[in-house]
């Protein structure tokens, strides 16, 4: 019962339109709309607490659920996991002569996650992606899973670039079923496990991120999803270097952020050596299981050389022998 | 506590009935006995019709559920959607009916300022994730739809994969109109795992009648044949209508 004319023109709120809450009494002066979700339209605008970010809605249960998930990462001190809660109010709406519900948090100005891996390349995948991981893991520690995990949820922030969760709305108590999610970032989708709110379901996603970034595409699933994803990692030179990760994220073999975390660091710094000495000196302790893949196969082939050698050796002899008889 | 469990019909079709009794009159049968009718209408790539827009729309409000129309492509993200939403619905009105016990007469969730708002948001997030779920879903096989079917049962894997992530129990049943004999013929009995469909999808043959009607109405004695049954096993089966939580 999606009500379109009420969404429109709660969608088209003119710049200086004062909404006032029903509870609080607080004023917000619209400025301009940042974005519109599943559930809703975030605008920016001006109270007198300098900017900040208003969520409307015309369904209440979104954006109930939505402000009890802020409210509790609120709780958790000294990291942002989220945007902060500033208010929760109603709005009575003269357009649609209805109560509108809406929530105020703070505003996080940033670029998009796509729109700076293509202005400043895309050596910053990887760098964003750890920080994500470890902001994941963080949130996982917290007993959440963010759910639908996507570019468009994600915003990279300040002189020194940060990465930073935007929409909580798909954001699931662990062991819960998956409240949101985007199929291509979504690994029921893909057909590579369920839709339970477990750390491994956001991992997923996360591969799918890089995956995004790479192809600056979302693509459609056609036949086995596994297999199709694996081709389209082979494809690309620089999902290539990170395939051992990333099959096993969209495997589900991670139980945590941090383990994925820590293989993504060992490839790349295993990278950089190499790039920089040709050397092994400084093996990490992840690489290592790489490492001696290579390892065994140039000790396959010194043993190939010395067979050859040997028998070239053996022929000579027996060519001598004959020659002195 | 035993809790409740909640039942649903979801309607899949694309367009208008065309035989047997209003299937609107039917949908507030449903609703009578505790039944949730939810409806998607499935578009091609033209639009849909005013009147089967109207009957869509129909169904959905006076079935107490919620109707959504859809391209094709896009069913099986509204189909979890839309089950999930009409499952809020639901809990949100056995909710609102148990406030205005406590808090007198005309007391609704928004009433409420939004701090106590978001307390028993958790309670109805709560249930929505541990309650019992019975959903029968009716095809619609007539004419027009067959090309539509794969995607169709594509959309019910996916409601099941999302449902079955949830910690409650789920039952799912598959029905299509019309039948190869009646108005309707059962093609997957109570399971909890829509996969179990993969066999029987394929043997469908579409028609040219639409009984929209008729096919909800039996859908409905389908719902109360296994509550009899089951209360013959049980005996104190609670449901939500009469359930005080």
């Amino acid at each position: 019962m999606m009500n379109n004319t009420l969404k429109n023109h709660l969608c088209k709120l003119p710049s200086g339109y004062v909404i006032v809450g029903k509870w609080h009494k607080h004023s917000y002066k619209i400025i301009k709309p940042l974005g519109k979700g599943a559930n809703g339209v975030v605008y920016l605008a001006e109270s007198p607490k300098g900017l900040v970010a208003v969520k409307l809605s015309d369904n209440s249960t979104a954006i109930t659920s939505e402000v009890n998930v802020l409210k509790h990462f609120s709780k958790v001190q000294g990291v942002a996991l989220g945007p902060s809660l500033l208010d929760v109010d109603d709005w009575f709406d003269p357009y649609g002569k209805k109560i509108v519900c809406f929530y105020v948090m703070e505003y996080i100005k940033g670029e998009d996650f796509l729109a700076f891996i293509q202005k400043r390349g895309k050596e910053w995948i990887v760098v964003l992606i750890l920080q994500l991981l470890s902001d994941l893991e963080k949130l996982h520690q917290e007993g959440w899973v963010f759910g639908d995990l996507k570019p468009e949820n994600l915003l990279v922030v300040g002189q020194a670039p940060k990465i930073r969760l935007l929409d909580v709305g798909g954001t699931t108590l662990k062991g819960r079923a998956i409240k949101e999610f985007t199929e291509f970032y979504d690994r029921g989708y893909w057909g590579m496990g369920s839709r339970k709110a477990e750390p491994s379901y956001d991992l997923f996603s996360v591969a799918m991120i890089m995956m995004n970034a790479c192809y600056l595409k979302r693509f459609e699933k056609k036949g086995n999803g596994r297999e199709q994803l694996m081709k389209m990692i082979d494809a690309d030179e620089t999902l290539r270097k990170y395939r051992k990760v990333l099959m096993r994220a969209i495997a589900g073999k991670y139980d945590h952020a941090r383990e994925m975390h820590h293989e993504l660091m060992a490839v790349v710094m295993d990278e950089s050596s190499r790039t920089k000495t040709n050397s092994r000196a400084n093996q990490s302790r992840k690489g290592a299981v790489q490492q001696r893949y290579q390892k065994r196969k140039k000790h396959s082939g010194i043993l190939e050389t010395a067979l050859i050698v040997m028998f070239l050796l053996f022929m000579y002899v027996m060519y001598l022998y004959g020659e002195l008889l | 506590m035993r809790k409740g469990t909640l039942k649903q019909i979801l309607l899949i079709t694309d367009g208008c009935s065309n035989h047997g009794e209003d299937p609107v009159a039917m949908a507030a049968l449903a609703r009578e006995q505790g039944i949730t009718v939810n409806v998607i209408g499935v578009l091609d790539k033209d639009t849909i019709d005013e009147s089967g827009l109207r009957e869509i729309e129909g169904i959905a409000m006076s079935g107490g559920g919620v109707s959504q129309v859809v391209y094709a492509k896009q069913l099986s993200q509204t189909v979890q959607m839309v089950t999930r939403k009409a499952m809020t619905q639901t809990l949100q009105g056995v909710i609102n009916r148990e406030l205005k016990q406590i808090l007198g007469s005309d007391v609704t969730m928004e009433d409420l300022p939004p701090e106590k708002r978001g307390e028993v948001m958790e309670v109805v997030d709560e249930l929505g994730e541990t309650v019992e779920l019975e959903v029968l879903i009716l095809v619609d096989t007539s004419g027009s739809m067959k090309t539509k079917l794969p995607t169709v049962k594509e959309a019910l894997f996916d409601l099941s994969l999302s449902l079955n992530a949830r910690i409650g129990d789920n039952h799912f049943a598959v029905f299509v109109f019309p039948g190869k004999r009646g108005d309707v013929e059962k093609i997957l009995d109570w399971t909890p795992k829509l996969e179990a469909l993969s066999t029987v999808f394929p043997k469908l043959t579409s028609g040219g009648l639409t009984p929209t009607g008729p096919a909800l109405r039996e859908a409905l004695t389908y719902f109360k044949k296994k509550r009899s049954l089951r209360s013959l096993i049980s005996g104190d089966e609670q449901y939500f209508e009469e359930s005080s939580m």
